[in-house]
């Protein structure tokens, strides 16, 4: 497993090095500027890659948990069918994920307006565009871990159901408990978007 | 990790296998299974499990028929498993059927030997071990043209391959022949499932090394045990038993010196599990302590340290490990049905409840 990790990593960073040197060495050494990229990237495609991150992320966090619960509920029910519909519920739990994403989403893209590109570079507007990427990054990061976590443990209740059907309530527990860390995600993502104004001219 | 793929590929079927685990006989079917007077009786106990099956047999049936319709459904159910899975899955299930080739091949070579009638030994073959080569095995008329067949048509081949010549065949026992093929169908399945790159690191690894090495150490025992007061040399037996479990390697060592008994005993007490099996069985504690009577076999207790631990494999998710175990606690249910049957059948009330349940 491990060497196969070390071939994998070896190649990007055999590239970064030869492309690194080779712009070192040629006298362009200034062309690596941390400060003028975070001056010139336009807040707008920071704010648009937070919205993007944000959902992409909540919703393969959905995803995954709802094919990791399916196909357990498929084959769980092919022996004792009772188990469909109480077991939507880890479907729903998983879609659930989702849902934060898109009402994260929606509050972000709410402060997109569109302003003159000569007053976008201002810091409010530098403000706004960090917070809503930063934000969108750990909603998108807390809801795919969090669909992740649902999906296993509703894989889990569907298989221990058709065992044993006391066991759902009880497992279900778990599984909402699991299902409140991508609630955490949103609360933070609105606080840390809370203080971030609409873009506007200055 | 591998909660986080492994439903990809096997999610399905692993529900399936924990369904097929849950419609397994429990402690209370079997009860009731022992208060039948008449295999009628207990053809209508067995209906919620095996109806389908047993549902147009004609009504004077024998106990062999009940076995027979009980191993149809277990076949059936396997098939089914083996034609959802995929990628490791499959092969690990390949792995499963090759024990029973091992035995079907073993079975006729002894036919072939004798001269017995081929179609008749189709028919006492195992259906889970059945390829399509093993008809062919039939036609061979001598020992080296049975011997290339085997390693052809079958995929039993890399474990001929490395073990045996086509000599062996013909002047070794064909208890031997099976160990051999066997010992090396363990290590093989052994090797397959901790060093597969999709198996490596995850719980089939660990649950599959467990059943195996107990599966190689009940062999190695077994084999020492009903070496005893045959021409079999030490050094011979020696090369039978697998290279792993817990008895490997100082274990093997002891057991390959040991001349009764009670030296198979002290060769395994350095197993702490293994020691009580000994002291239930009353093996090696000197002549006349075993005739007790009451007490169970070896082989029982073997049995039953087998269903726990197929029993204790359900209690992990995400692993191949519970076909395994499903197939082995379905076959077991077939044989404690057949005694059962047999119980029944032959008025041996008295013998009835000694059956291995383990829900």
């Amino acid at each position: 497993m491990l060497s196969s990790y070390g071939s994998s990593y070896s190649y990007p960073a055999l590239a970064a090095i030869v492309i690194g040197s080779y712009i070192l060495f040629t006298g362009d050494g200034e062309y690596f500027n941390v400060g003028k990229f975070l001056e010139e990237t336009s807040p707008y495609s920071w704010a648009a890659a937070g919205i993007g991150l944000c959902i992409g992320l909540s919703v393969i966090g959905a995803a995954w948990g709802i094919f990791v619960t399916g196909s357990s509920i498929l084959g769980g029910g092919v022996r004792a069918p009772r188990i469909r519909t109480k077991n939507l519920i880890s479907i729903i739990f998983c879609e659930v994920v989702a849902i934060y994403g898109v009402i994260i989403c929606i509050v972000f893209s709410s402060k997109i307006t569109s302003i003159p590109t000569q007053d976008l570079y201002h810091p409010e507007n530098f403000y706004t565009g960090y917070a809503l990427f930063w934000g969108g990054l750990t909603v998108g990061a807390c809801n795919l871990i969090c669909g992740v976590a649902v999906g296993i443990t509703g894989s889990t209740a569907a298989l221990a159901d058709a065992a044993d059907q006391t066991l759902f309530v009880k497992i279900l527990v778990v599984e909402i408990f699991g299902g409140v860390l991508g609630l955490f995600g949103l609360i933070i993502g609105l606080l840390v978007s809370g203080k971030a104004t609409e873009f506007q001219r200055h | 990790m591998e909660g986080l793929f492994f439903n990809v590929h096997s999610g399905y079927v692993e529900g399936i296998v924990r369904g097929y685990r849950n419609s397994l006989l429990t402690s209370s079917n079997y009860s009731n299974l022992t208060q039948c007077e008449t295999l009628d009786d207990l053809k209508l106990q067995l209906t919620p499990s095996y109806g389908e099956q047993l549902a147009n047999v004609a009504s004077p049936f024998t106990t062999s028929t009940i076995a027979s319709k009980a191993t149809d459904k277990l076949v059936q159910d396997f098939r089914y498993l083996r034609a959802q899975a995929t990628g490791a899955l499959a092969k690990f299930m390949d792995f499963l059927t090759y024990s029973y080739m091992i035995d079907n091949v073993a079975l006729l070579i002894t036919g072939t030997l004798h001269e017995r009638d081929t179609k008749d030994l189709l028919e006492r073959c195992h259906p889970l071990g059945v390829f399509e080569g093993l008809p062919a095995l039939c036609v061979a008329s001598n020992i080296e043209e049975l011997y290339s067949i085997v390693l052809v048509e079958t995929p039993l081949a890399p474990f001929f391959k490395n073990n045996l010549r086509s000599a062996d065949l013909d002047e070794l026992n064909i208890e031997i022949v099976r160990n051999t093929l066997y010992k090396s169908y363990l290590e093989a399945f052994h090797d397959f499932c901790t060093t597969d790159p999709t198996l490596k690191g995850t719980p089939t690894a660990e649950l599959m090394s467990e059943i195996l090495g107990f599966e190689a150490d009940r062999r190695a025992i077994n084999i020492t045990l009903n070496s005893f007061g045959t021409d079999l040399s030490k050094a011979d037996r020696k090369r039978l038993y697998p290279e792993i479990g817990k008895l490997h390697p100082e274990g093997s060592l002891m057991l390959s010196r040991a001349d009764d008994p009670e030296a198979v005993r002290l060769a395994v007490e350095i197993v702490g599990e293994y020691r009580s099996f000994f002291d239930q069985s009353g093996l090696g504690q000197g002549p006349g302590s075993a005739l007790g009577g009451t007490q169970k076999s070896l082989e029982d207790i073997f049995y039953q340290k087998e269903m726990e631990l197929a029993k204790d494999t359900f209690t992990h998710h995400f692993t191949f490990a519970v076909v395994y175990a499903w197939l082995k606690l379905q076959e077991q249910e077939i044989r404690n049905i057949t005694w059962i049957a047999e119980c029944i059948a032959q008025n041996q009330k008295d013998r009835i409840g000694n059956y291995i349940s383990v829900f």
